[in-house]
């Protein structure tokens, strides 16, 4: 069983959790479509240590996971208004 | 044992080569097709045979047809939902009725039909969506009720007695396999005839870019220069893309799949559950070949899990509760290009002769006969074929997309 560490729950299984898209600038609300649909659908995609946003499922609550795309090591996670470790 | 054996064991002759063996590089191509695996050598194939453009090289950073081709489950099939993927993939069908012939190469394509299941009324309405679509675009796709599903497959657990009863089916009577291997070395092989020169074990490791063409290509065997740049590296494409400056809609999920010890043949048809997440076809060979839906969360890496296979058998038992102790044989998993609309990424990139064949998800080894003709078409004309038009790259900047998801073997 893979376990990942949410900052607000502590140590849960990797089922718990979901998968939100990797940690990038958000476009202004008001930025022209094109803008929004490169953040929404188009993707950097790289092999190696990769920022994520992730979601505990059961208490709604979104964090950020450092993770190794290419081992599937989880090598922090943090509260989004916290400074990345 | 056949005497042709025989013959080569006490001769003194070997059996020729199939494919040729490397050469040194040559400092230029006229193509550079990166990636021989299936998709890539069927391109260099109808590159050759339909446009007589040999000045080609295949680079391959494994050996041939090592990556997603070896670890698809084989499958072919056109019943999709949209009239862009039924189209293109009804032609890939027909390209591979004649393909053993055409290549001289047994790739054992076999029809032996295909049922997507249905558990739900939902569903059922999807199906009947997805025959309508099919039917008028001229593919053999029917709704059958669940006594027709019991009498094309009598194994088939039909019992009221389980979460997820069957209720009907779209069946699809041409739905085939072929064998995975012997599509990407029939290629290889007559491509190679033609002088096409195959490069295994030859990374790219990067490309020169001037203004918006590629001038050259880097590898681990030095540099080369090309006219035409095609990648066809389903699994590596946003990496391989991502040398170019190019950035795709893609992401990279694993896709397990499995293999049974081999049992007495039972099972005709190829049998898919979309609200299952599963599917199954029993092999030539005996061996039940088993899959399901893509892993819950991206990763660039083909490991297998155990949560895979829990979650896999937990359904296929309803389907087939005698299997239950029928040991596996083997694991394993490839890395998927899933796109948001579940379509592939095809055609030309922002780049005047960057060629893109990406985004095969789950449905990558069934287009390999006209993807590759096509793409080399694309090549060779530097035009983007009408049937490959829906597929561009860009597709999501305007909201067009194509979406296959309701058709997609298992969903998500």
């Amino acid at each position: 069983m893979k376990i990942m560490n949410c900052p607000l729950n502590g140590p849960r299984n990797i089922s718990e959790f979901a998968y939100g898209g990797e940690v990038k600038p958000v476009p202004a609300a008001d930025a022209p479509t094109p803008d929004w649909a490169d953040y929404v659908y188009y993707h950097d995609n790289q092999p190696g240590i990769v920022r994520e946003w992730w979601l505990h499922v059961p208490t709604s609550y979104w964090f950020v996971a450092v993770r190794d795309v290419t081992s599937d090591k989880i090598i922090a996670t943090y509260r989004p208004e916290e400074a990345p470790p | 044992m056949p005497l042709v054996l025989l013959k080569h064991a006490l001769g003194f002759a070997r059996p020729q080569r199939q494919i040729p063996a490397s050469r040194e590089l040559k400092p230029s191509y006229d193509v550079v097709i990166v990636g021989g695996g299936g998709h890539g050598l069927a391109a260099a194939y109808y590159l050759a045979k339909d446009w007589g453009i040999t000045n080609v090289a295949v680079l391959e950073k494994g050996w041939l047809g090592g990556g997603n081709t070896a670890r698809n489950t084989a499958i072919v099939r056109s019943n999709y939902i949209t009239p862009e993927g039924v189209r293109f993939y009804k032609e890939s069908m027909e390209l591979f009725e004649t393909l053993s012939q055409e290549l001289d190469f047994n790739v054992m394509y076999t029809k032996r039909g295909h049922l997507t299941l249905a558990h739900t009324d939902a569903a059922m309405r999807t199906m009947r969506w997805r025959a309508e679509v099919n039917k008028h675009l001229g593919v053999a796709s029917e709704i059958v009720g669940a006594d027709e599903v019991a009498r094309i497959e009598p194994k088939l657990n039909m019992s009221r007695q389980v979460r997820w009863p069957i209720l009907g089916a779209l069946h699809h009577p041409v739905g085939a396999t072929a064998r995975h291997d012997a599509v990407a070395w029939g290629y290889a092989r007559r491509a190679a005839e033609r002088g096409v020169e195959i490069h295994q074990e030859t990374e790219v490791t990067g490309f020169d870019v001037e203004g918006d063409r590629i001038t050259a290509v880097q590898t681990t065997r030095g540099r080369v220069a090309c006219g035409q740049v095609l990648q066809a590296v389903a699994g590596m494409s946003s990496k391989v893309a991502g040398m170019a400056g190019v950035k795709l809609p893609i992401r990279t999920i694993p896709l397990q799949a499995c293999v049974s010890q081999p049992l007495k043949p039972f099972l005709d048809s190829i049998i898919v559950s979309g609200s299952l997440h599963c599917y199954i076809w029993q092999s030539q060979r005996g061996e039940c070949v088993m899959g399901g839906a893509v892993d819950p969360y991206p990763l660039q890496a083909p490991r297998s899990t155990l949560d895979f296979k829990e979650g896999l058998m937990a359904h296929m038992l309803e389907l087939f509760p005698y299997l239950a102790d029928v040991p596996l044989m083997r694991q394993w998993a490839g890395m998927a290009d899933m796109t948001p609309d579940f379509s592939p990424v095809m055609g030309k990139t922002s780049l005047e002769n960057h060629y893109i064949d990406a985004g095969w998800g789950t449905w990558g080894f069934k287009a390999t006969p006209v993807c590759g003709k096509r793409m080399a078409e694309c090549v060779a004309t530097q035009k983007v074929p009408d049937i490959l038009q829906a597929f561009r790259f860009d597709r999501f900047k305007s909201f067009d997309q194509v979406g296959e998801a309701g058709a997609a073997s298992v969903g998500t």
